[in-house]
Order: C-alpha cells, then structure tokens, then sequence
C-alpha cells in the first residue's frame, strides 16, 4: 500500500466536530472523545470556581491573626471543600479527561478511543459524584480535611462525611474509566507506523498517570467505602475502641492519595515536554529518558506512602525506607527537569503564551520538587510536619505544577479545540499576572510554615501576619489573574481569529488535520513515517504541507 | 481464525472507530484485563485489612472462623469451579460457532451462579440467627447481645480460645461480610451480564468473529470465582485445626 501522504492537509471542510449535529442531546449523548472533552473542560471550570472561591474564603479569614470572618468550625468546613472539590473533582480529572480526551486519539492517528459509551458514562459518574458532593457542601458541609482520617471522620465529626465520601466513591469509577479507555487505547488502537517510540510524550505521560489510576484509585474506592460503613453501622477496622486501627487507614487512604499526586502532575509534564520541543523547535533532549522517567514516577510514586505517617507510630525503619524512597523519586522527575533544560539549549525559543507556562512550570515545579526533599527527610518533617511549608510545598506541584502543565496545555491546543486564536497578548500578560500572583502567595507560606505557623488553623499568632497579607495579597492577583483566561477563551470562541489547521508549524500528527477537526479525525487513516518531533530546516517550516516530503524517511 | 481481514472488514457488529474485528477483540479483552486489575486492588484493600488482623488476633479469627460452615462453604466453592467450566465451555461453543450447546452451558453457569448466592443467603440467615452480624449492620441486633453486657468474657455460645476477646470476633466477622458480601456483590452482577448474554446468544449475535462478549465476560466470571478460591480457606479453613476450647 502506497504511504498517503498525511502531511497535504485536505481542503479544509467546513463540516467539523463542533458543527457536525446541533441541540442539546447531540452534545449529552456524543460518543465523539472531543466533544466529550469539552463536556468534561466546561464540568472541571465550573468546579474550580467553586473550589476558587472557598481558596479565596480561606485567604480572607487568614489576613488577619484573630478568627474574626469565620467561626472555626467554618473554616474546618472551608478548607476541606476547598481540596476536596480540587483534588478530586478539578486537579485529578483535568488534563486527563479534556486534553487527554481530546488528544490521544488524534496524536496517535486513531478515530476515536477504543470504548467511545465508556468514555460517555465517565462523565456522567463524574457528574453523578460532583452532584453528591455539591449536595454534602449544601446540606451542611464536611469538617474532616480532605484526608478524611479516622476516628474523628466515623465517630467525632457530625457533618456529611458519608455523602462526600459517597460523592468522591463515585467519581473515582470515573477517574478508573478514564485510565482504563487510555491504556487499552495505546495499546490497540495506534495508526499504521506510530510506534511506541514515535509517540508524542504526551501519550506516554498519559500512559503513565493511566497505570496509577487504575491501580491506585480502587484502593482509596474500598477505603471510603469501609469508612461509610464504619461511621454507619459501627463496625470497626479503623476504630481502636471496636479492635481496629487508625493507622491502617491512614496506609490505604496515602497509598492511593500520594500517587494521586503523580495523577496530577504527570499529565502536566506530558504537556510541558510538548511545549518545550515544540517551541523551541527541537527535538526533546533524551526522548526514551523522559519517556521512561514517567513510567519511574508511576512506579516510585506507590512506594513512598509511608513519608505521610512519619510523625504517627509507624516503625522507624519503615520510616527509614520511605524517606529512602521518597529521594528517589526525586531522580526520574529531576530526569525531566534536566532534558528539557537541555533541550532548551542552542534552540530557537518563542515566548507564546503556552510556552512561558513552561518555563514558570520548570521553575515552580523545581521548587516543589525540591521542598518535598525537606518533608522526604525524616529529622526535617518532625519540625514541618503539619505546617503551612507542606501547605506551600504541595501548592507549588498542583498549582505550580499541574495547573501551569494545565492553562499551557489549553492555550496550545486552543487553536484545535475551538478552530480560533486566543489573544496573544492578553495571554501573556495573564501568564505573567498569574506567575506573579502564585509565587505571592506561596512563597510567603514556606516561611511562615518553617518558622511554626500550623496549617488548618483559623486564627494565628500577630507574629505571622506579614506572610498571611502578602499571601492574601498574591491569591488576589492569582484569582485576577485566572479570571482573564477565564474571559477570553470564552470571548474567542466567537471572536477569536480563526485558526489554520497547523498555526504553530508542527509536525505532530494532531496538527495534520483540520482545525477544528472533523468528527473522524482525520479524513483517511494516516501512516506515520516520521519521528516524534521531527523538525524541518526553519526556513521550510513555514509553509505548511510543504515540509513534509523531504522528510519522508520509509 | 480464518477469515481474512477483507472478509471480517464491515461484519455487521464492527464498530466505526474499529479498523477491523480483530482490533476490536484485542481492544475488549484487553480491557476487561486491566479491569481484573482494578478488581484486584479494589479486594486488596480488603485483604490487607484481613491480613494485618489475623496477624493481630490468631485466637480470635480461629474461634470465628469455627462458627462458619464449612459444608456449604466447600459445597459453594464446587458449584463456582463447576460454573467456571461451564462458561469457560460457553466461550468454547461460541468460538467454534454451536449456538445450541452455547446457550445450555450459559443458562448452567447462570443456574450455579443463582446456586451459589442461595446458599450465601443461607448462611447469612445461619448467622443472623446466632447473632453474628457485626455492629448495627441489622439495627437493633447487636453481635452477641448477651455477652455485651457482661464484657469481654467467654460469652454464651462463642467458644473464645484464649486471649481472643468478643470484639476481636466481631471485627473478624465485619471482615467476613465485607468480603464475602463485596464478592456476592459481584456475582449479582455477573448474573445480570450473563442474562445479557444469554438475551443475545437467543437472538444470534455471536458467531465465530464476532465472540468477545462472552469471551469477555468469562474471564469476568473466571476472576470472580478465583476471589472465593482465596476467599474459602483464608476464612474457612485457617486455624480450624485449632478445637473448641
């Protein structure tokens, strides 16, 4: 069979995804990923706002040392919605379920990915436990931490634990479904010629997070289903009084909620090193090094759990081998920092939009990474345990980290989404505005946490107050900062230039098709005979269509 | 398989983002693999649990362990073997294309399958009636009543070995539930899949090429009787050689 020469975009048609059927039930019962994608994009804004606003109710109560805006049974209730809803309902589903969803089938040639109704139903049970967990918020609210631990989560705490826990049960099917769509998709549904060392590291990233959802999310699935019933029927394996033990909950609920973490920031690396490659127009420094250095991370991340339990009784030696452990997971991410480092070397760099989040995502995320090496340290932890530093440290991965991966992602694949251009300039300024705002309000907290300021906490002593108006000031200038994104991705939808198929003038599979793209993708199956950000001479890179036949290699 | 992809191409149960059957095949069974690995975690939780409490309390989980039935305990444990061959049979039936043996071996693995949650019912029932069941997972019947009262020693009808406590028994039965409950769960839903596929086996859906459903849900079945393989003797049968005291 003779290759078809996928670089020659067809005449673009100006039937696609978007256009291709109107009304309501076109858009609920899709089984087209993109459009699923976009149901997902517009259910995980809706809950960041929400979980927005409890971040900026904790702000407010916390400028100043007394209790004076909230009482503190509120703010127990704050602060847990507010990672609840983010952790669970916006951070793990983000890149995954939208750009995941939108992009694994076009980058690797497929029409769709290999269970379309699976995919639907995830939405709908992500639906289902946003819904519950919104009705435990209203009726009430829930005051355990997100953390949930026992005993004061089944017999102390009267508040809706069960409904959150139910609501997060239920979403979590959702989060397997996902994983499990992406791994068998990978495997079987790869277009003639895309190898697994031809594929995008955004695919291996995803591959990656995939392996810890669909391992680690059962686990905290039959951990909160113990507690419900534990909490309901009095039957106790958590509950010291009835024979059980705290500390076991404790493992199973960190053994899921650690690599959890790795769900949040492995896709956004994923997206980094696309972003890195592509605008500096170079192929990724160590490709098979950052591609195995996500399938490390997956694995190290369910072996250091225990670095959470090493101010409660756990053994000295097993807290020995967990700090050991946690070090080492620091290799494969300092991996990733290296190569793109590298990569950015003697390269032809552009400052778009999606590429300073890469950079502020180099540099938030090294910090993170690097104070985690501080809580890894047995000694070190007994002094911050529990302060406002892991506040600030685990801040810096998901928001540094994960939402940076996330906004940068979006404004990337903006153009392919939606067929238009974001605004160029306001999208740097809010990249700049949101930079400023996240170092604001975090940095503070790192030394606020170092020098005893106890996290969880609605009043402080005066001597704190410095960091907690500086960091009040900087979640300011973040919440702005997120609100104008928020405005011009809606803006452009209907205003935004329109968008070539290929406007940035990459090779990547997902840029070979029509922007945006028709419901099959691509409109012949395409086979892939280049490599993985395989750059053409600048000057021919211009010109689309026209790069590609010199590069034929096959 | 020896029809040629042209001849698989456009069989009437290929789907559109499907290049071929045999895609489509590799994509189901590959699937319900890493499900079984969900599966897996999702017991693990619960095994670990078991685990670290027999470690815990020996004596307790061996004077519990004596007051299940081990007779219909090995009864159900035959009748989930001989369902796995009936629907690894169904599968076989399918794959050579015999609709009639298919369809017996199917209504039998349901049948075993209904065998099986019978028999559960009846030892729940079993132990609902010696006031086995956990906490207030029947409001208003607490474990043991007549010992609560009286504290941690010997009650009526327990046969506590030494060192074990009513609480330590208690956990080993919440335990007990949980597990075979989650387990009976999951035969439940493994009926209705079978009812599914037995609706369409009547109306003709498989044939040769087109197999993965049942294939599918087989090795659903198969996992779902290797949970009550480790579920038996860890619950049954360790320690019983420990006698009444």
């Amino acid at each position: 069979m003779k290759p078809i020469e996928s670089f020659e975009i067809p005449e673009p048609s100006k039937v696609n995804y978007i256009n291709a059927q109107y009304g309501l039930k076109s858009w609920l019962l899709t089984k087209d990923h993109k459009r699923i994608a976009l149901l997902y994009l517009g259910s995980i804004t809706f809950f960041f706002f929400i979980g927005g606003l409890y971040a900026m109710m904790i702000r407010l109560e916390l400028l100043t040392p007394p209790g004076d805006f909230m009482q503190s049974a509120t703010y127990n209730k704050v602060f847990t919605q507010h990672g609840i809803i983010m952790v669970f309902f916006f951070l793990i589903p983000s890149i995954p379920a939208t750009l995941g969803n939108f992009l694994i089938p076009m980058m690797i040639g497929a029409k769709d990915l290999a269970f379309p109704r699976i995919n639907l139903l995830s939405w709908y049970i992500y639906m289902l436990g946003g819904v519950i967990t919104i009705y435990a918020l209203l009726a009430g609210g829930v005051d355990t931490g997100w953390t949930f631990y026992t005993p004061f989560s089944t017999t102390f705490s009267n508040t809706y634990v069960v409904a959150a826990g139910l609501g997060i049960f239920v979403n979590g099917f959702s989060s397997i479904l996902t994983g499990l769509n992406f791994i068998v998709t990978v495997h079987t549904m790869r277009a003639p010629g895309m190898t697994w060392f031809r594929l995008p590291l955004f695919v291996w990233s995803l591959y990656a997070t995939s392996l810890v959802m669909i391992l680690g999310t059962p686990v905290i699935a039959i951990t909160i289903l113990l507690l419900a019933f534990e909490r309901l029927a009095h039957v106790g394996i958590f509950d010291p009084a009835l024979g059980g033990d705290p500390i076991l909950f404790q493992h199973l609920f960190w053994f899921y909620s650690h690599p959890a973490v790795y769900i949040m920031v492995l896709p956004s690396m994923g997206v980094i090193s696309e972003l890195i490659a592509n605008f500096s127009r170079k192929n990724i420094f160590g490709y098979s090094f950052v591609a195995f250095s996500s399938l490390a991370i997956a694995v190290f991340g369910f072996l250091v759990w225990g670095h959470h339990l090493f101010v409660t009784s756990q053994s000295v030696y097993a807290g020995m081998i967990f700090s050991f452990l946690s070090f080492a997971v620091a290799i494969p991410s300092a991996i990733k920092v290296f190569n793109w480092t590298a990569t950015l070397y003697k390269s032809s760099i552009s400052y778009d939009t999606p590429m300073l989040y890469a950079l502020g995502f180099i540099g938030l995320f090294t910090v993170g990474g690097m104070t985690g090496l501080f809580l890894a340290s047995l000694a070190v932890d007994v002094h911050l345990s529990d302060t406002y530093f892991v506040v600030a440290h685990f801040h810096y991965i998901m928001v540094g980290g994960a939402l940076m991966g996330y906004l940068g992602g979006l404004h990337y694949w903006w153009p392919k989404i939606s067929g238009r251009m974001y605004p160029e300039g306001w999208g740097r300024f809010s990249a700049l505005v949101i930079f400023v705002g996240f170092n604001l309000t975090f940095l503070p907290q790192f030394v606020a946490g170092y020098l005893g300021m106890p996290r969880r906490y609605h009043a402080y002593p005066p001597e704190f107050q410095v960091f907690n108006v500086l960091s009040t000031a900087g979640a300011s200038i973040l919440g702005f900062g997120m609100l104008i994104p928020a405005i011009y991705f809606v803006w452009s939808m209907r205003y935004g230039k329109h968008a070539e198929a290929n406007p940035w003038h990459l090779p990547g599979l997902e840029w070979r098709t029509q922007s945006p793209p028709p419901t099959e993708n691509f409109a012949v199956t395409p086979i892939v005979t280049w490599e993985a950000y395989e750059f053409a001479p600048a000057e021919e890179t211009e010109v689309v269509g026209k790069f590609r036949p010199e590069m034929e290699r096959i | 398989m020896d029809a040629t992809t042209e001849q698989l191409h456009g069989h009437r149960s290929l789907q559109h983002h499907f290049e071929n059957m045999e895609q489509q095949r590799e994509a189901g069974t590959l699937g319900m693999w890493v499900f079984l690995v969900t599966e897996i975690m999702f017991f693990g939780g619960m095994f670990l649990a078991y685990t670290l409490y027999r470690s815990a309390y020996p004596q307790a989980f061996a004077s519990a362990s004596n007051h299940l039935d081990i007779t219909l305990g090995a009864l159900n444990t035959g009748v989930l073997i001989f369902s796995s061959f009936t629907m690894a049979m169904a599968v076989y039936f399918t794959q050579t294309g015999k609709p009639r043996p298919q369809v017996i071996c199917l209504v039998l693995t349901l049948l075993l399958g209904l065998t099986f949650l019978g028999i559960k019912a009846v030892e729940y029932h079993d132990k609902y009636n010696d006031h086995l069941i956990p906490g207030r997972l029947i409001p208003g019947r607490p474990f043991g009543p007549e010992v609560a009262q009286e504290g941690d020693h010997d009650p009526h009808k327990l046969h506590l070995l030494p060192g074990a406590t009513v609480r330590q028994v208690e956990l080993f039965y919440w335990i007990y539930f949980a597990m075979t409950g989650m387990h009976a769960l999951h035969m439940i839903i493994g009926a209705g899949l079978l009812t599914f596929l037995l609706i369409f086996s009547l109306k003709g859906r498989f044939d040769p090429e087109y197999h993965s459903p049942v294939e599918v849900i087989g090795l659903y079945w198969h996992f779902v009787d290797i949970i009550w393989i480790f579920l038996f003797p860890l619950l049954y049968l360790l320690g019983r050689h420990l006698e009444h005291v």
